[in-house]
């Protein structure tokens, strides 16, 4: 080994490693490619779901392509599957869910970022909303079977028909399993979705542009509707629609409630069927590779919609709040 | 002066309207938490609802052992599975993540997160039950497995972002290599929230029913083999509740009750944890 200069013998070479530093390397090596290879796998896992929920659908996209979604029957005796009566009952129970949960949760949701007054409801309100996200829907679906569905055949829908019963929405026998009962059922599952996010999102409105509202001599009222609201409207729209993505596939507690009968009626009262649960009712029964593949059918279908709605929602409230939504 | 008076009364108006959504709002919860410990109680207090398995129709007694030890087994091997994996893919995110494959895993994640659970049951029947020719308690752990992935991975990488820079920049210029920065210093400052998060998804995953339908199945006797169909309390209320035998419905209730207590429990648990940490 040569001798060095005074300098050169003080401070070694960084770039002659001993064995001692190339384990250490080996070791930062051995960890980093650790973490990238579970990276990989997620990714690999996340690509593998995809072709286990498209391969067992084949037979049924062969057999009946794009007219599957426009099909009205869905018959296994005679071997005729069309997702129209699913499709429709999922979208109305949806479009319900959605129409009760949103003004009651931006009202609650104002509430939470807004409203001064009766701060000690703001504590409980917050609790409650979180015990409700965590309650398993299987609960909600065994407490909408058992009570909500009397209380809507016997209270609820005959109100409704006396009173708006001139809309062919609200005609004819109910006997409480339906698209309302069951979009009831949604309101009261995406509620704390709504909430949390628009919450989050009306608190992103900037501080000084509600003190210039007020400043200005406008109400409280005034200054929601014509400052924080139109600040805060893409940002709701998110909310709405990650939302709506949970209601469309929500399984449990709407098979309990809707009826299960592939039909498409005009009126809320009427029994249906949505897409996850015509999977979570006849899955298990069903044989041949056509009524089993048109069962697969319906699930791609399903994750294709919820995937497509929670991209657009997420894209719409990274947009607005710069900062990633929190996962649900 | 009257122009003025409209204004205040439309804002009151708004205000009332505001505090109606509140209790139109939290009602649901109160009433729904009500019922389920109403009518659950009794039927959670007979004996043999802890230690009995099922009776047949119209043989009185009977519990939901089963559905016990089959939901712990079926989320506990599942979070054998997820939360090792999720949480190194959390640290992947947060310490080497800056980069494309980090934004595909994001992505990738946040998609998971919203596919409609039952979706999760297709893929275990797919990947495991199909292939196996049998239903079994492990295909619908892996089911819960991916859906809890994302809550594991997704909270270890906000926690770990959130250990200051100047931690790892310490124990760097001691002289120790990044991984074991990683292993000692970082993760350990960040274990209240790893631990949340995955407390969070098993919670989640104990819930859950519709993964277990085509997967676990359900199983009247009590199973610990995971490799035959296994009960689960989620199953247990979904098929008593639709059953005509009033003290099955009965039973169902009381299953829902021991549900919600057991997400409850752990719901607690994670934030007494991170409470303690945070001291």
């Amino acid at each position: 080994m040569r001798r060095g200069t005074a300098a050169e013998r003080v401070i070694p070479a960084p770039l002659v490693a001993s064995s001692r530093q190339r384990r250490l390397l080996a070791g930062d090596r051995i960890f980093q490619g650790l973490a990238l290879a579970s990276a990989i796998l997620i990714l690999l896992i996340a690509a593998i779901f995809m072709v286990a929920l498209f391969l067992p659908a084949l037979p049924a996209i062969r057999r009946f392509g794009l007219g599957f979604f426009v099909t009205r029957t869905w018959d296994p005796v005679r071997q005729i599957f069309g997702a129209l009566p699913a499709l429709y009952g999922t979208l109305v129970t949806s479009a319900i869910g959605i129409v009760i949960a949103f003004p009651i949760g931006l009202g609650a949701a104002l509430f939470l970022a807004e409203e001064a007054r009766l701060g000690f409801l703001r504590g409980p309100l917050s609790f409650a909303v979180e015990l409700l996200a965590g309650i398993p829907s299987v609960v909600i679906g065994l407490w909408a079977f058992f009570i909500l569905t009397p209380l809507m055949r016997d209270n609820v829908d005959p109100f409704l028909r006396q009173t708006l019963g001139f809309l062919p929405l609200f005609q004819g026998t109910a006997n409480g399993y339906g698209y309302l009962t069951a979009g009831v059922v949604l309101a009261i599952m995406v509620l704390p979705i709504m909430v949390a996010l628009s919450r989050d999102v009306i608190r992103a409105v900037p501080r000084a542009l509600r003190e210039a509202s007020l400043a200005l001599g406008a109400t409280k009222a005034e200054t929601i509707w014509s400052v924080i609201l139109p600040y805060a409207r893409v940002g709701i729209t998110g909310a709405v629609l990650l939302s709506l993505g949970r209601a469309l596939g929500e399984t449990i507690a709407v098979t309990m409630v809707i009826g299960n009968r592939p039909v498409i009626a005009a009126s809320l009262f009427s029994s249906g069927y949505t897409l996850p649960s015509v999977l979570a009712n006849e899955f298990t029964e069903a044989v041949g590779p056509l009524y089993q593949g048109s069962l697969f059918y319906l699930g791609l279908v399903l994750v294709l919609i919820t995937i497509a709605v929670n991209v657009l929602a997420r894209v719409l409230v990274w947009r607005f709040s710069g900062s990633e939504p929190a996962s649900l | 002066m009257s122009r003025l008076l409209t204004r205040v009364l439309l804002d009151r108006f708004v205000s009332a309207l505001i505090v109606l959504s509140v209790m139109l709002a939290a009602i649901p919860v109160l009433v729904l938490l009500l019922f389920v410990l109403i009518k659950g109680l009794p039927g959670m207090l007979a004996p043999g609802f802890f230690t009995s398995p099922p009776h047949p129709v119209g043989v009185p007694g009977g519990g939901v052992f089963n559905a016990i030890i089959g939901t712990l087994e079926i989320v506990g091997i599942g979070s054998l599975l997820a939360v090792p994996f999720g949480t190194l893919v959390g640290i992947f995110l947060s310490e080497y993540g800056r980069n494309r494959i980090g934004d595909t895993v994001r992505f990738v994640s946040d998609v998971l997160t919203g596919l409609p659970s039952i979706a999760f049951g297709i893929f275990g029947y797919t990947v495991l039950v199909a292939t196996l020719h049998h239903f079994s308690a492990v295909s619908a752990s892996v089911a819960l497995a991916v859906l809890m992935l994302p809550v594991v991975l997704r909270a270890t990488e906000t926690a770990l972002v959130l250990v200051p820079q100047s931690m790892r920049e310490a124990g760097l210029a001691l002289g120790a290599p990044r991984w074991r920065v990683t292993i000692e210093v970082i993760v350990p400052a960040a274990l209240g929230g790893i631990v949340t998060g995955a407390l969070l998804a098993m919670a989640r995953a104990a819930g859950e029913t519709a993964p277990l339908l085509f997967t676990a199945l359900g199983n009247d006797f009590t199973q610990v083999d995971p490799l035959q169909p296994m009960g689960a309390l989620a199953l247990t209320v979904f098929k008593n509740a639709l059953l005509p035998y009033s003290d099955l419905q009965d039973q169902a209730w009381a299953a829902a009750l021991l549900l919600v207590l057991m997400v409850a429990v752990t719901n607690i648990l994670a934030r007494v944890y991170v409470r303690r940490i945070q001291r």
